[in-house]
């Protein structure tokens, strides 16, 4: 033990940065260093035992870097600490593989899902926990702050000043925590300019730049082709507009990826406009820059929308759109994943997505067996936060429906929606009585079930059978039967106990399709403002240029 | 392949006059169905030919809750099933009962 009467060093951190600046010197032309001596640099920078964040993000990641990192000399470099967001590449478990690694806290990991598992049950990766990403972020500046972080960019200039393009997504979060607290900054950038376009990371908070022999990649990970809706996203998302969005008045949202998302975001000028609902619902998004939006805001629904990170195709679009889009005075979009998350935990009134399986209580999770995708921000975003203050119209009636019902005492509550079909692929049920995360929480002996959403978040279920509104629930019993009611033909389903969900209709806490004068002939994929990826192009007026996959003409 | 036959009698007669209708498409994951006034005016029949076996408890739920749900006396169902999931299914079925009850 060590106590202030006896500690004479307050700068340590201090020295050991300049030591470890020094010890780089030898690889670097001042910022600058030359791709082909990044692994040696790497070695001669980083520490065993130092916590690292070698930058994966939803959909940017340090690529490059992560290789040259992955190809060092475990002798050297061993046991050390990942702490980033996302697990995505095949290089962030290269690390743990040839040990250079050890200990992981983490977010999401997509792509890498089976392979962590894997890595995970053979002792290869120690885990410290699965986290959301303010839940990881918030730790960088507590007791996870990273000694050395590895970050991608577009373009620098000599000085380190970073443009990161339209993904600037975890970026300034993880440099915040590392250069702020005497750690390194090391970034890859696709090019060296004179002068970067904006500077999203000033460079005096960067220590050393490489230009990456590729530029980085970015997955187009939010682009539903509206030729893969069906006529049951239709109806899903005519049931969400009707029964959710028009009579609790929802304005500032959330949206998850989903396919049947996608369909409420193509029906607003449609559907939405047929029910007078304009200007009065979805004006205000937390949300990444999903083509399939591009028909509501052309149609003047939309008055701005703030991005985790972006979407491959769409700059041109954003560029000619700053009333809606944040940009910044180059006129590129500008993302910030913290802060939008934190806008859509605190600043939206309803999240609203698809999972995979749900039980009878309404907890979800996303986890199947020998998979780990981690949480990402679904937690965030689906989750009510009891210390919310200022009031809103939904937020109230929410409350207020809550309160009657006897569950709780807070004035609001956010509405998290599940919206999801009641099997999956493969005929696998979604409503299940047991999720399978928690035989993956038994057999790795983690204290708390890697649930996604808890149940007592979630307000709404809606499947094609129609909607639960558990807030009109008022035992556990009640709950089930009012999940069991739109479960369909699951197991689940067919358990239901008929004169209770007889009751739960007759107060509103089950609505089927009839009841809200919904006709199943008019779920046509006609209503859908735009029927494939050209009809997205045309709104856009050629603006949005969908990346080659999703071309087909 | 499988074959299911499925019939309920005592049913309230189905209303509208028009013959027969179609809805839907034979593909992957989808469903095909034709509904015809050919059974007595209190008897629903259906035959199911599927791609997908074992799901027959599943089949004979849908019918039993579309039966009791809605008129369907005197219609004659024919489904040729691609392994349509049963959300489709059921409105598959109902956007064809609204067919013949003709709007």
């Amino acid at each position: 033990m060590e106590d202030a009467a006896t500690r004479t060093a307050w700068d340590t951190r201090r020295h050991d940065r300049s030591a470890r600046l020094e010890a780089a010197s030898r690889y670097t032309d001042g910022k600058m260093f030359a791709a082909g001596v990044a692994t040696a640099l790497l070695e001669a920078l980083i520490r065993p035992f130092d916590r690292i964040c070698v930058e994966g993000d939803n959909q940017k990641q340090a690529d490059f870097l992560a290789a040259a990192l992955a190809a060092a000399d475990p002798g050297r470099l061993h046991d050390l600490h990942v702490v980033q967001s996302g697990v995505v590449l095949p290089e962030h478990i290269d690390l743990f593989r040839r040990g250079i690694a050890k200990k992981l806290d983490f977010s999401y990991s997509g792509p890498q899902s089976g392979a962590l598992a894997r890595a995970l049950r053979s002792g290869m990766i120690e885990l410290g926990a699965i986290h959301t990403y303010l839940e990881l972020f918030g730790r960088y500046f507590i007791d996870l702050t990273p000694h050395v972080a590895i970050i991608a960019a577009v373009a620098a200039d000599r000085q380190g000043n970073l443009y990161t393009g339209a993904n600037t997504e975890d970026t300034p979060t993880i440099v915040e925590a590392t250069a702020f607290k005497h750690g390194v900054v090391i970034a890859q950038v696709n090019e060296l300019v004179d002068a970067v376009p904006r500077v999203d990371i000033p460079g005096d908070q960067v220590d050393f730049v490489t230009v990456s022999p590729k530029p980085f990649y970015v997955e187009p990970l939010f682009t539903r082709d509206p030729a893969s809706l069906t006529e049951l996203h239709v109806l899903m998302a005519m049931l969400a507009i009707k029964g959710i969005y028009a009579p609790y008045g929802i304005r500032r949202l959330n949206h998850g990826i989903g396919f049947a998302t996608a369909a409420i975001e193509l029906l607003l000028p449609t559907y939405g406009a047929s029910l007078g609902l304009r200007g009065r619902i979805a004006t205000h998004w937390a949300l990444n820059p999903h083509p399939t939006l591009i028909p509501a805001i052309e149609s003047g629904w939309v008055e701005q929308v703030h991005c985790f990170g972006s979407e491959v195709g769409m700059q041109d679009y954003i560029r000619a759109r700053p009333d809606i889009f944040f940009t910044g005075r180059d006129g590129s979009l500008r993302s910030n994943r913290a802060l939008c998350q934190v806008a859509g935990l605190y600043a939206c009134d309803l999240f609203i997505g698809a999972t995979l399986q749900i039980d009878l209580q309404g907890n979800s999770s996303t986890v199947l067996p020998d998979r780990i995708t981690g949480f990402g921000g679904a937690p965030n975003m689906g989750s009510d936060p009891h210390g919310r203050r200022p009031a809103s119209e939904p937020w109230l009636k929410a409350g207020a429906e809550a309160a009657r019902a006897g569950g709780g005492t807070a004035p609001g509550r956010k509405l998290v929606v599940q919206l999801v079909e009641t099997f999956g692929e493969k005929m696998a049920p979604v409503f299940v009585e047991r999720l399978e995360c928690h035989d993956l929480a038994d057999e790795q002996g983690w204290a708390v079930s890697p649930v996604m959403i808890r149940g007592d978040d979630v307000t709404h279920v809606v499947t094609p059978e129609g909607i639960a509104n558990l807030l009109l629930c008022a035992t556990p019993w009640e709950r089930e039967q009012a999940i069991r009611a739109v479960a369909g033909y699951t197991d689940v389903g067919r358990a239901r106990d008929e004169a209770q969900v007889a009751r739960l209709r007759a107060r509103g806490a089950v609505q089927y399709p009839s009841d809200l004068g919904i006709a199943p002939l008019a779920a046509q994929r006609q209503l859908l403002a735009a029927r494939s990826i050209r009809d997205l192009v045309r709104w856009s007026q050629g603006l949005y240029k969908p990346p080659g996959k999703f071309r087909n003409w | 392949m499988e074959t299911i036959d499925i019939s309920h009698e005592g049913l309230t007669a189905l209303p509208g006059n028009t013959p027969w209708a179609v809805v839907g498409v034979v593909a992957s994951g989808n469903l095909e169905i034709l509904l015809e006034r050919a059974s007595p005016p209190d008897t629903c029949t259906v035959r199911i030919e599927t791609s997908a076996e074992g799901f027959a408890p599943i089949w004979q739920a849908v019918i039993r809750d579309l039966v009791a749900r809605h008129a369907t006396g005197g219609l004659r169902i024919a489904i040729n099933d691609g392994g349509a999931r049963p959300d489709t299914v059921t409105l598959r079925l109902l956007q064809g009962l609204s067919m013949m009850a003709g709007a």
